[in-house]
């Protein structure tokens, strides 16, 4: 369980996020949707540290992150896999390295354990192939897959992904989205998706939170969602032409 | 004190406590799991920059000779030349032509290395990770510095002395017998141990500046820019220094 208590975050003077309060549960695909400088990156962040709270608290379980400092911070952010933007991949590894890089910094697994588990997560992301290559071969998604394969390889209890459809074509993003999809069904993550897509957030998502300048609108499930009465809510599914609920509940059942 | 002044203070002392973890975690990137990654620093380090350091070396020596040849020949004193550059070579041209070229080549690839990961977030993913990035990046950049600093000197050392015999015996008439017999006469170990002394301070020195403007390094390519130059900048002034302070220490 991850819990936000009267988060605060300034950056650059501007309120980032104010005094947020929300929970998620074990198991669920809580999709943060929002415009951009909203807050969505900044959240995520402060789930592992990477940014801290002005005031406020963040839990991840009965641990305190925003407080942790060393050792407990590791052991924490052990709890995690982030799929980055970018997808944040080391340049002069190839492929193999770099989704076993936690591995053979942290565990003292043998060279071919690695290799294996790396090749079984690359299967998991449809990248078995791609083991010898270097990112600067790969396009946008199966960087974005690369990156994921590496959030998965210590079989993390908690996913965050940040923009994980952002600049691909609509088939790669689907891709992704069954990819995000089935790692909560065959491995019963945690996932925390943060997106401008509201097609991806009404398929994934068990949960949609929509941040508007630091302050949390709506969070409700995607039937609520679409129904929301809330003026930001409605204006970011007009945007994106979902007026019915048609087209999620198609990619759904699908 | 100036905001400025604090401001360096403060950088000084943040890239202190990194220098300081990165040597503590010596140990655990030299074990055998690790080590590829400080021998592929060391190469970068040493092997790739050979090139440049041999005719860097090789024209410090001629250009040594030469100036200190044309000099003493007007006292019939040319003989000298062998002493003249070697002690120079071994105190202070040696160490000192070494390390900036390696400050300009070695180190400001690594600030840019570094700070590319910064603005791209690689270096947030390693933190998430629950890897070190001091751990991961800097100690073996400074192993390699430290172990190769020493090598590629006495390299710098050797054909700056051979460069200096040239001249004596192409321009001065010095032979190369004669060039040799006069710089073993006169050079001391000491000169050498000093000099070694000062690359591994250089070394030190240089990659403690390249990783710390990687890792402070903002505002996407345009501040990679400004991280690389300061590399090569801060790390000029502090060789400087430093390298007046320790023949001070040495020679009174």
């Amino acid at each position: 369980m991850i819990r936000f208590e009267q988060v605060s975050k300034r950056l650059g003077g501007r309120i980032v996020l104010d005094e947020i309060n929300y929970t998620i549960e074990p198991g669920e695909t809580f999709v943060i949707v929002g415009a951009s400088g909203a807050g969505k990156s900044v959240s995520l962040k402060h789930m592992v540290r990477l940014l801290s709270p002005d005031s406020g608290r963040v839990w991840v379980g009965e641990d305190c992150v925003s407080e942790a400092r060393g050792d407990n911070l590791d052991r924490i952010r052990e709890r995690f896999g982030f799929l980055f933007q970018s997808a944040a991949l080391m340049q002069w590894l190839n492929v193999g390295d770099n989704v076993g890089l936690p591995l053979r910094m942290k565990k003292d697994m043998s060279d071919d354990a690695i290799d294996e588990l790396v090749r079984e997560k690359l299967a998991m992301v449809n990248l078995a192939e791609a083991f010898e290559k270097h990112p600067g071969e790969l396009s946008g998604g199966m960087r974005k897959r690369v990156g994921l394969a590496r959030a998965i390889i210590t079989d993390p209890e908690i996913i965050l992904y940040d923009e994980p459809t952002s600049g691909l074509d609509p088939v790669t993003s689907r891709t992704i989205d069954q990819l995000i999809d089935r790692l909560r069904v065959e491995l019963g993550v945690t996932s925390i998706v943060v997106t401008h897509d509201l097609h991806s957030a009404l398929a994934i998502g068990t949960r949609i939170a929509m941040l508007n300048e630091g302050k949390m609108v709506e969070v409700a499930t995607p039937e609520e969602f679409v129904k929301s009465k809330n003026e930001f809510v409605q204006g970011f599914l007009a945007a994106q032409y979902i007026t019915t609920r048609g087209d999620w509940e198609k990619a759904e059942s699908a | 004190m100036g905001r400025n002044t604090l401001l360096t203070l403060r950088n000084t002392g943040i890239a202190m406590l990194m220098l300081f973890e990165a040597f503590r975690d010596i140990p655990y990137m030299i074990s055998i799991r690790h080590r590829h990654d400080v021998l592929h620093q060391q190469f970068l380090t040493a092997i790739k920059s050979l090139g440049v350091i041999t005719v860097v070396a090789l024209f410090t020596g001629m250009i040594l000779a030469l100036q200190t040849g044309l000099e003493l020949r007007r006292f019939g004193q040319e003989v000298y030349i062998g002493s003249a550059v070697t002690v120079v070579m071994l105190r202070e041209m040696g160490p000192f032509m070494t390390a900036l070229i390696i400050a300009a080549s070695v180190g400001s690839a690594m600030s840019a290395q570094i700070g590319t990961m910064t603005v791209s977030e690689e270096i947030s993913a390693l933190e998430v990770m629950a890897i070190k990035p001091v751990r991961y990046l800097v100690t073996p950049r400074l192993v390699a510095m430290i172990t190769m600093m020493p090598l590629i000197t006495v390299y710098t050392n050797i054909i700056g002395v051979v460069g200096g015999a040239v001249v004596g015996q192409t321009q001065l008439g010095v032979s190369i017998t004669a060039y040799m017999d006069n710089a073993t006469q006169f050079a001391e170990n000491k000169d050498l141990y000093v000099g070694l002394l000062k690359s591994v301070i250089f070394g030190i020195i240089i990659a403690t500046v390249a990783c710390h403007q990687g890792f402070s390094t903002t505002q996407g390519a345009v501040g990679v820019g400004r991280a690389t130059r300061k590399t090569v900048v801060v790390s000029f002034l502090i060789i400087l220094t430093t390298g007046y302070m320790i023949t001070r220490l040495f020679y009174q």
